[in-house]
C-alpha cells in the first residue's frame, strides 16, 4: 500500500545493557518515550517493519563491505552479543522473503544495494527491537548503512536511499513501517564513551525535524567526526528515513544519558 | 602492521561460537590463520584489550572481545585509558581517544 510509519530511535548497547546504572527518573523517561513509540508503531499497522540500522560488524566485514544492504531473508536470529551482556534475550525473528526481494528490486533502480538472506541482528537491530517489539510478533526487514569502515557512502546518496525506500514501498501492496535508528553524537566504545555534544543534537535534530535536506546533508565527514565522534557517522540512518518520510519530524524524547553512550531519542515523522 | 588482520580475527571470534570455545581452552590455535605481527600476536593472547585498542582495532569490534574475555564494562574503560599512557595515542582507525587519560567521562 504504502509507507505507514516512519520513526528514529538509539540503539546503543547501554540502554538495556547498563539500564540499572542510569538514574530512574531519566531511564523511565526515556523508556515512556519508547513505549510512545512502540503504541505508534503499532497503530500503524504494519504488514513489515524495516529496520534501518548502522550495523557494527555483526554481518558486514571489510573484506566485502556493502554501502547499503538489505534483508530477504526467511528469519533472522539476534543478539549476535552475550545475551547477559546485552541483557537482551536470543529470539527467532520473522523474515518477509517475498516483500523484501520486491523491494530491493524497486531500489536497484537508482540504488545500488546488497542483499542478504542471512543476518544475524546486534544491538543495532535489538536494541529497538526489544522495545518496538517486545513480544515478537512483527515481521521484519533489516537494512543497513556502513557507518563504521570508511570509505563511507556520502549524506546525499543515504538520502537517495531514503528515497529509494519509499518509492519502493509505495509500489508494494503491503504497509510498511520504517525505523531508522543510530546514534546522533557519541564516542562510543572508547574511553570517551559518555561523551556527547548536546548542542550539536540539538542542531541536528532541529535539521531533522523541520526535513531541512541541505542542512542535513552539509555536514561534511571532517566536521561530524570532530564534533560528534565516529558514532556521528550514524546520522546517516535518520537523513535516510527523513527522505523517505517527507514531512516534519516531531522529537518526542531527547536527553544525554551517558551511561547509556549516547543522546536518547524518540522520535517520529509525518509521511507526506 | 596488520590491523585488518587482527581486526578479522576478533570478528570471526565475536561471530563463531565454536572460535570462541578454542579461544578459551587453547587461543594460540586460532592465530594460524592469520598474518600478525609479534606484538599483535601478544596483545591478542594476553587478552591485553587496551594495547589492541592502541593498535587500531575498531570499538564495536573490540568491546564484544573484552566481554568475552569476562572484562566489566568500566574495568574495560579503565583499560583503554591505561593504554594511552602505557603506549601512546591510538595509532589507527576512527576510535581515537579526545579526551584526557585522567578523565573518566561516564561509567
Amino acid at each position: 500500500m504504502s509507507l505507514v510509519f516512519a520513526g528514529i530511535t538509539s540503539h546503543a548497547p547501554g540502554i538495556t545493557g547498563r539500564a540499572d546504572r542510569a538514574s530512574e527518573a531519566q531511564k523511565n523517561a526515556f523508556y515512556a518515550g519508547l513505549e510512545r513509540l512502540r503504541a505508534a508503531l503499532e497503530a500503524s499497522r504494519p504488514d513489515a517493519v524495516i529496520i534501518l540500522a548502522a550495523e557494527h560488524f555483526a554481518n558486514f566485514f571489510m573484506n566485502n563491505m556493502p554501502a547499503y544492504a538489505m534483508g530477504m531473508g526467511e528469519e533472522y536470529d539476534g543478539p549476535i552479543e552475550d545475551p547477559e551482556w546485552l541483557r537482551i534475550p536470543h529470539r527467532v525473528v520473522k523474515g518477509a522473503p517475498d516483500l523484501g526481494r520486491r523491494l530491493i528490486a524497486n531500489i536497484l533502480q537508482t540504488v545500488d544495494v546488497a542483499y542478504a538472506e542471512e543476518w544475524r541482528f546486534d544491538h543495532g537491530v535489538m536494541v529497538p527491537l526489544h522495545f518496538l517489539d517486545p513480544n515478537n510478533r512483527m515481521t521484519i526487514i533489516p537494512a543497513n548503512i556502513n557507518c563504521q569502515g570508511p570509505p563511507l557512502t556520502p549524506l546525499h546518496r543515504a538520502w537517495a536511499f531514503g528515497k529509494a525506500i519509499r518509492r519502493a514501498a509505495d509500489a508494494a501492496p503491503e504497509r510498511i513501517a520504517l525505523v531508522g535508528t543510530g546514534g546522533i553524537s557519541h564516542w562510543p566504545a572508547t574511553p570517551d564513551s559518555g561523551r556527547i555534544n548536546e548542542a550539536w543534537d540539538r542542531e541536528f535534530l532541529d535539521r531533522w525535524a523541520r526535513n531541512d535536506k541541505d542542512a542535513m546533508l552539509s555536514y561534511t565527514d571532517e566536521e561530524t567526526y570532530r564534533d560528534a565522534g565516529q558514532g556521528g557517522f550514524e546520522i546517516r540512518t535518520f537523513i535516510t528515513t527523513a527522505a523517505a518520510a517527507g514531512g516534519k519530524g516531531d522529537v518526542w524524547y531527547y536527553e544525554p544519558i551517558p551511561i547509556f553512550a549516547v543522546g536518547c531519542t524518540a522520535a517520529v515523522m509525518e509521511i507526506v | 602492521m596488520s590491523l585488518y588482520q587482527l581486526s578479522k580475527l576478533l570478528f570471526r571470534l565475536n561471530r563463531d561460537p565454536q572460535a570462541q570455545a578454542v579461544f578459551l581452552s587453547k587461543p594460540e590455535t586460532l592465530l594460524a590463520d592469520y598474518n600478525l605481527t609479534e606484538e599483535e600476536r601478544q596483545a591478542f593472547l594476553s587478552r591485553d584489550v587496551g594495547l589492541l585498542y592502541i593498535l587500531g582495532v575498531n570499538g564495536q569490534i573490540l568491546m564484544h572481545f573484552a566481554a568475552l574475555c569476562g572484562i566489566e564494562w568500566s574495568d574495560y574503560l579503565q583499560r583503554m585509558r591505561d593504554a594511552i599512557k602505557q603506549y601512546g595515542p591510538v595509532r589507527a582507525g576512527i576510535y581515537a581517544m579526545t579526551t584526557s587519560p585522567d578523565e573518566k567521562v561516564a561509567g
